[in-house]
């Protein structure tokens, strides 16, 4: 009986219930899009290893490091192993084709990053051929690249045509492995800067380390730093998570006004719904009245009326995170190569509950609290 | 023979209400006892006070001074909690607009009652039978308010009334929105209730056909009861 008074009364008004419905789904599915983008910009910082520290230049990371500390780095007491990554910054055919691309040491850079998984064959392929590079499966699949293809960067830091033969196409060990980037060979960026620009010749954007156990990264850090302490390249090495962040900081404005955004369409639909149940609640006021009549105290009379906004509210909800999924595939279609991992995570699911849950109980609060304070012979009074 | 029990005592009941800073007084210094199974009107002019004393009574509001206890409960002495409770077991209600649930059918508008009580699902469907079948509408149960006729609607509010076999019925205007025909059906029905069943039965009419049915009436004017018209009992049945 309570079941069905909630339903048959929630959708009495099919078309104001139905209204209502689509907008809290509205409001889900822009909420659930939004907090997975905010989390798409955390991505990098998510697939951080905890045992993987970065090493950069102390003043900026624009400036670049010479290749001769790597054999220092390597001396360093607690450290595993060494590569190195410079940004390219290539284009692929045109400036909107972004996709991030970096000249690295293959043979360390591959031993560091476990989760770009490259078959065999294709590994061994790529170590061999100074001139060839891996791409991640995303971009290969938005490309139509196939290996052996040659794959034609123009280079925008480093001037000029940069052509590569694909050698392979590396798949994410994680969801939150990015499958957008290039790799290629530093020694054929190196060979040919030693050409035309000797005095960039020689260097790497950023040193990445391994180190044994990751509660011992403070003293790694502080150990490698002060080797190039008073040098011409002092360094800052921090942990890749901490590297990561440091480019989500960056971007915090527009984070936190996102996240504004979707308080404020949480806020707008509670509007909605509340102002949905005051009507609903105050059309029916003398059957409130009638439900008191019979003995009906505020326990019962709230659960109606709750459980009629949290019908409303779950309906709205689960609309809204279905739509989630097709709409993230099509935002990802727009924005993957800028935030190539773009997965509704449980997180984001339960927020979503959460907002749907949250909605219903702040738009029925006023009218059960008005439904329990009214008298009978003033509600009933309503009637003829 | 012994008289029957006083089941409702009334005594020295005023009420009044305020509108703004203004106090209007309703009822004034009201007494009055009413037998177990007596079916009681009240009639008197728009604004006498004969709906706030049935409200009063039914304990849909509180008295301002005076005590009102019914079947030996002073319902003054109530919190709003146990007022609710009492009222689903000890009162039955049956308003001028019928006031049934329009979203349930009449097997569910009449199962209403039985919802707050301890009773199983089935014993809740063979108490609704029994009571549908004592108004005519065993066939109609299945029907929402809107497919049913305003006597037949009616009907169904006295069921509803019944269901949870109250003390007391009370029952505001009931004929008022029904034409001559439905109106005189349900008076016989609300006579056998008294006559067959033993109920207690207080009923606000404007209407003196209607009133002639009661085994009792009486009449308020301008909040102060006025005099008494015995009714023989044949009439009631």
């Amino acid at each position: 009986m309570f079941w069905k008074l909630l339903y048959r009364n929630a959708f009495r008004h099919r078309l104001r219930a139905l209204l209502t419905v689509v907008g809290v789904a509205v409001a889900v599915l822009a909420f659930g899009l939004l907090s997975t983008l905010v989390d798409a910009w955390y991505a990098g910082v998510s697939a951080a290893a905890a045992n993987r520290l970065v090493i950069r230049h102390a003043i900026s990371l624009t400036f670049s490091l010479p290749i001769a500390y790597m054999e220092k780095i390597r001396a360093v007491d607690g450290v595993k192993a060494v590569s190195h990554m410079t940004w390219f910054g290539g284009v692929y055919i045109d400036r909107k084709n972004f996709f991030a691309n970096f000249a690295v040491e293959p043979r360390s850079f591959l031993d560091l990053y476990p989760e770009f998984v490259l078959p065999e064959d294709q590994r061994s392929a790529f170590l061999k051929d100074r001139r060839g590079c891996v791409a991640g499966r995303g971009l290969a699949e938005r490309f139509g690249w196939k290996v052996g293809d040659t794959v034609p960067l123009q280079g925008t830091i480093y001037p000029g045509d940069w052509p590569m033969t694909l050698r392979g196409v590396y798949q994410g060990r994680d969801k939150s492995t990015d499958e957008n980037q290039l790799f290629f060979h530093w020694d054929y960026l190196n060979e040919r800067l030693k050409e035309r620009f000797p005095r960039r010749a020689n260097q790497a954007g950023i040193f990445v380390i391994v180190i044994a156990h990751a509660e011992e990264a403070p003293a790694v850090a502080g150990a490698v730093d002060a080797v190039f302490k008073n040098s011409l390249a002092e360094t800052l090495t921090e942990t890749e998570r901490a590297f990561q962040l440091g480019f989500v900081t960056m971007s915090e404005a527009i984070l936190a006004a996102i996240r504004l955004v979707s308080l404020i369409i949480i806020g707008i639909i509670m509007a909605v719904v509340a102002n949905t149940m005051i009507m609903s609640v105050r059309e029916r006021m003398h059957e409130f009245a009638v439900f008191k009549t019979l003995g009906y105290g505020a326990f019962h009379l709230a659960g109606l009326i709750l459980g009629e906004s949290l019908v409303i509210c779950a309906a709205g909800g689960a609309l809204g995170i279905a739509g989630t999924f097709p709409a993230l595939r099509i935002l990802a279609g727009y924005v993957g190569n800028i935030f190539p991992v773009l997965d509704i995570t449980p997180a984001t699911l339960g927020l979503d509950v959460l907002a749907a849950v949250l909605v219903a109980l702040v738009a029925a609060a006023f009218p059960i609290r008005k439904v329990i304070t009214v008298r009978i012979v003033d509600a009933l009074g309503r009637v003829g | 023979m012994n008289p029957a029990p006083i089941i409702v005592d009334i005594r020295h009941v005023s009420k009044s209400y305020r509108r703004g800073n203004q106090v209007i007084p309703v009822l004034e210094d009201i007494s009055l006892a009413i037998a177990a199974g007596e079916f009681l009107a009240l009639m008197g002019p728009s604004g006498s006070g004969k709906s706030t004393l049935l409200n009063l009574i039914a304990g849909l509001d509180r008295a301002d001074a005076g005590a009102i206890t019914v079947g030996g409960t002073d319902i003054g002495a109530l919190s709003e909690t146990e007022l609710a409770a009492w009222r689903a077991a000890h009162v039955g209600f049956i308003f001028q607009f019928y006031n049934l649930i329009p979203v349930l059918t009449a097997f569910e508008n009449v199962e209403l009652p039985l919802v707050l009580t301890d009773l199983t699902r089935r014993q809740r469907r063979e108490h609704v039978q029994t009571v549908l079948r004592l108004v005519g509408l065993e066939d109609r149960m299945d029907h929402s308010p809107r497919q049913l006729s305003g006597g037949q609607q009616q009907r169904v509010a006295i069921a509803r009334a019944l269901v949870a076999d109250p003390t007391l019925l009370v029952a505001d205007e009931p004929t008022g929105d029904l034409d001559r025909v439905a109106a005189e059906d349900l008076l016989v029905l609300m006579g056998r209730l008294c006559s067959e069943l033993g109920k207690t039965i207080i009923m606000v009419t404007h209407d003196p056909r209607a009133a002639r049915r009661a085994h009792r009436l009486r009449h308020l004017d301008k909040g102060v009861l006025t005099d008494v018209l015995e009714t023989p009992l044949p009439e009631c049945v």
